[in-house]
């Protein structure tokens, strides 16, 4: 065993409406999209036309300066809309269910017989490479570099997260079947568990070493787990994929089809039957929400956490990288005097609402963002929810001044928006962090190619 | 509450972009935020936020300020009635010393917010809440007999110099109410100094009882005598001084406040009194003069030490941002207050001039800091290769 990796900085916000671990009964909808908004960088390039038929894993559009890296379809059936934002961007690709539930065959094979190249190879033809990711950037991997390390988070800290003790449970061999395969792009893979999960799962995993963290949010996050364990230094790349992407990727070489199935878990405050529930990805939440949330209030339906997930419709769909769904208050009220009341019922990290009062209390926090934006004023904030070795601020204020040096100097290779959404959160000045890292990334990406 | 939010949106289309009244939009938006926290939702990024804003931070901030100016008021009346040598009760102590102090306050926050609301009308920005505190601050480290108008000068001077023409709030060097307290100090040094300013009533040269000098202990100790008022009295606050800083123990709640609510950084509370004490310790073993004599305990109630190390130093825009450099930057602010105070007899307040000096340096300290963290990455990125 391991010692224990203690995170001590981060913040665990006690977010209301926790799902229970049973499987809740959804039908399947009948739309389901794949959006290339979820992509970082990509421009996509349609491969098929409105109207045409698919199976699931036809490839539905590519990356325009990447061809090879394909986006296919999740079930079979007619391409029925591809919904297009400012200027002709593509938003969703959106695929109507046949229920034929036809496949692409890709051939089963075994990845131990085939070398790196052919395993990128048969990978990027079934649409399964975009789920290898990699730091720095948080882009999808370039098949050219090679990686110093394979990382996998085994735990989700994120408020309202799925276990995944309990998604894998049952999943086991196909698994280990897709760490087998990533053992064959990369032969350094590290799985983080977390300290007080059985993480039966992926302790008996062959091939990989395990590291056990225990902490607050973000400990779950790979980015922090890299950081304790390799940080990332100029130059160096660190691949990462999530546990459900490892299995599809598996049951592609095991079966020889591409697998959307996910399990996500459905959570918040305002959802009547919380739990886990199996569907595809990219599929409508709508089944999932439909007579199964509260009325009283604008509602708002997050297609992951509460800090990094993506806004959606009640129809809209769930995002790729996503396994949960979450649905809180819009929060689109005046509050008077908001600024002066005790505060009996708000959450924050400061002591400055009564609310410390009572500790363990769960609460429901809505969308509302509890004031005007304002200058970076209040310091300190954000370094007690970023357990790594880095001074936000500082480096916020080089992307702010576009000083690529600084950026760099200042560690921007080993954050990805994730690690930074607590500090967003926490902000009294109510900063757009996520975005404006996100910025700075993308003027290192533009700068360095 | 809901007639007050019906007019509100009655008049809101008016000052919209575009509107008759567009350019009235800052003042609008000041007001309505300030009777309601705006139905604006995140869009992107986090889909929930702390409950904290800028407006509650700065209003505990005042909330913490309010021990001290309450004793102020009270002191200001007693040490009023106590240079008469009159027997006044509690609330008529309490009377007098509202009626000098108040229209301060009123001054201050006039002059201040209608600056404010100026520069923000001009820029099409929201108004900021930065002033809140510093026209409270400003208030309680004058001298009470100051002439009003020379209140508007300062706190004028304060907010165009030591902020706006910076940006506003969150881009200035300088605390703002230290800078109208040493704008005060230097253009106008004789109402700022001397025995006489610190009791109301004694400038007009109102009828004193013998022996009664209204001199601060400081005063007193840089013209070579000890002090007349006990460490005690010193730290409970019935001395003459500025109108907020006499009370060493309203200050120290109003520490406690801000270090439980997590909006005052306690480092720099702690590393300044820890300077001070050191250094008043070292003053001590050479005791070459009265000040030097001062026990060092006494030394941190003593002037407006305290009131600075607790709201001044800790003002996080003037102030280092790491937090290793908050260490370096509060300890330096008490080891340089006590030693300005020991060695310029001419005027023997060395806190404003520590933290003002400290606040230049802040950037300084930063870098240091910030330097060392791009050093210990590097040399990780060596080892690795």
């Amino acid at each position: 065993m391991s010692e224990v990796i203690k995170i001590k900085k981060g913040l665990d916000i006690q977010l209301a409406g926790k799902a229970d671990k049973v499987f809740g009964q959804a039908e399947l909808p009948e739309l389901f999209a794949v959006k290339p908004t979820d992509f970082h960088g990509v421009v996509p390039k349609m491969a098929v036309k409105v109207g045409d038929k698919v199976k699931a894993g036809t490839v539905l559009f590519f990356d325009k300066y990447r061809p090879e890296i394909k986006f296919v379809s999740p079930v079979s059936g007619e391409l029925a809309a591809v919904n297009r934002g400012e200027r002709r961007r593509i938003l969703e690709v959106i695929v109507k269910a046949d229920g034929a539930d036809e496949k692409e065959q890709f051939g089963a094979a075994n990845a131990a017989d085939l070398s790196k190249e052919q395993v990128v190879e048969k990978m990027q033809a079934a649409g399964l490479w975009p789920f290898i990711r990699k730091r720095p950037y948080d882009v999808i991997a370039n098949a050219d570099e090679t990686p110093k390390a394979f990382f996998i988070s085994g735990f989700d800290s994120a408020p309202l997260a799925p276990d995944m003790d309990f998604v894998l449970s049952g999943q086991e061999e196909a698994l280990q079947a897709g760490i087998d395969v990533i053992k064959r792009l990369c032969d350094n893979v590290h799985v983080g568990v977390q300290n007080d999960a059985a993480s039966k799962v992926f302790k008996n995993l062959n091939g990989v070493t395990v590291h056990t963290f225990s902490g607050p949010h973000p400990a779950g996050n790979v980015g922090v787990q890299i950081h304790h364990t390799m940080p990332i230094s100029k130059g160096e790349v660190v691949w990462v994929a999530q546990p459900q992407e490892i299995i599809a990727i598996g049951k592609l070489f095991t079966e020889g089809v591409y697998d959307a199935n996910r399990i996500v878990v459905l959570a918040g405050s305002e959802v009547e039957k919380k739990g886990y529930y199996r569907t595809k990805l990219g599929a409508s939440i709508s089944t999932l929400v439909k007579n199964n949330v509260k009325t009283d209030d604008t509602l708002r339906y997050i297609s992951g956490n509460v800090l990094t997930g993506t806004q959606v419709e009640e129809d809209g769909f769930l995002g790729t990288y996503h396994s949960q769904v979450t649905v809180i208050p819009e929060g689109d009220y005046y509050e008077f005097m908001g600024w002066a009341m005790p505060g009996f019922n708000k959450f924050s990290m400061s002591h400055s609402f009564f609310s410390w009062m009572c500790k363990k209390k769960e609460y429901r926090l809505d969308a509302n963002m509890h004031g005007g934006l304002r200058s970076f004023v209040v310091s300190g904030q954000y370094d007690k929810v970023l357990p790594m070795d880095i001074l936000p601020e500082f480096l916020f204020r080089a992307i702010l001044v576009e000083d690529i040096d600084k950026m760099e100097q200042l560690g921007i290779y080993e954050l990805a928006e994730e690690d930074i959404a607590l500090c967003e959160f926490v902000c009294t000045s109510k900063q757009p962090l996520q975005a404006t890292l996100r910025k700075g990334i993308d003027l290192m990406i533009k700068e360095l190619s | 509450m809901k007639a007050l939010r019906n007019l509100l949106d009655n008049i809101k289309p008016h000052v919209q972009k575009g509107a008759k009244f567009e350019k009235f939009h800052s003042t609008f938006d000041a007001l309505e935020t300030l009777f309601f926290v705006p139905n604006t939702t995140n869009k992107n990024g986090v889909h929930v936020r702390d409950a904290v804003d800028l407006k509650r931070t700065m209003a505990i901030v005042v909330k913490a300020l309010i021990p001290a100016l309450l004793f102020g008021i009270w002191n200001v009346g007693y040490q009023h009635y106590l240079s008469l040598g009159v027997d006044a009760s509690f609330w008529a102590e309490v009377g007098h010393g509202a009626l000098k102090v108040l229209p301060i306050v009123v001054v201050s926050y006039g002059v201040g917010l209608g600056i404010e609301f100026m520069f923000a009308q001009i820029r099409g920005h929201e108004v900021q809440e930065g002033f809140l505190v510093s026209g409270m601050l400003i208030p309680l480290v004058l001298p009470v007999d100051i002439p009003l108008w020379m209140v508007a000068v300062a706190t004028a001077f304060s907010v165009v110099i030591g902020k706006e023409v910076f940006g506003g709030t969150g881009m200035n060097i300088w605390n703002p109410a230290l800078v109208a307290r040493a704008f005060l100090f230097f253009a106008y040094p004789s109402k700022m100094s001397g025995d006489l300013v610190w009791i109301s009533g004694l400038t007009k040269g109102e009828g004193v009882v013998d022996g009664f000098s209204g001199a601060t202990s400081l005063g007193q100790a840089a013209s070579g005598m000890a002090p007349s008022h006990s460490v005690a009295e010193s730290f409970l606050g019935m001395i003459p001084g500025s109108i907020g800083e006499t009370s060493t123990l309203a200050i120290l709640i109003g520490a406690a406040i801000l270090i439980y609510t997590g909006i005052g950084s306690w480092k720099i509370m702690v590393s300044t009194f820890a300077g001070g004490y050191l250094m008043g310790l070292l003053f001590n073993l050479w005791g070459a003069n009265a000040l030097m004599q001062v026990d060092a305990i006494h030394h941190l109630c003593l002037g407006g030490f305290a009131f600075g190390a607790v709201f001044m130093a800790t003002d996080p825009v003037s102030a280092t941002r790491t937090e290793k450099g908050k260490w370096i930057y509060g300890f330096l602010i008490g080891f340089l207050a006590i030693m300005v105070r020991v060695f310029n007899p001419a005027y023997p307040e060395g806190v404003m001039l520590a933290i003002l000096l400290m606040n230049t340096f802040a950037p300084l300290i930063d870098h240091y800091v910030v330097q060392g963290n791009i050093k210990r990455r590097l040399k990780r990125a060596k080892v690795a290769a």
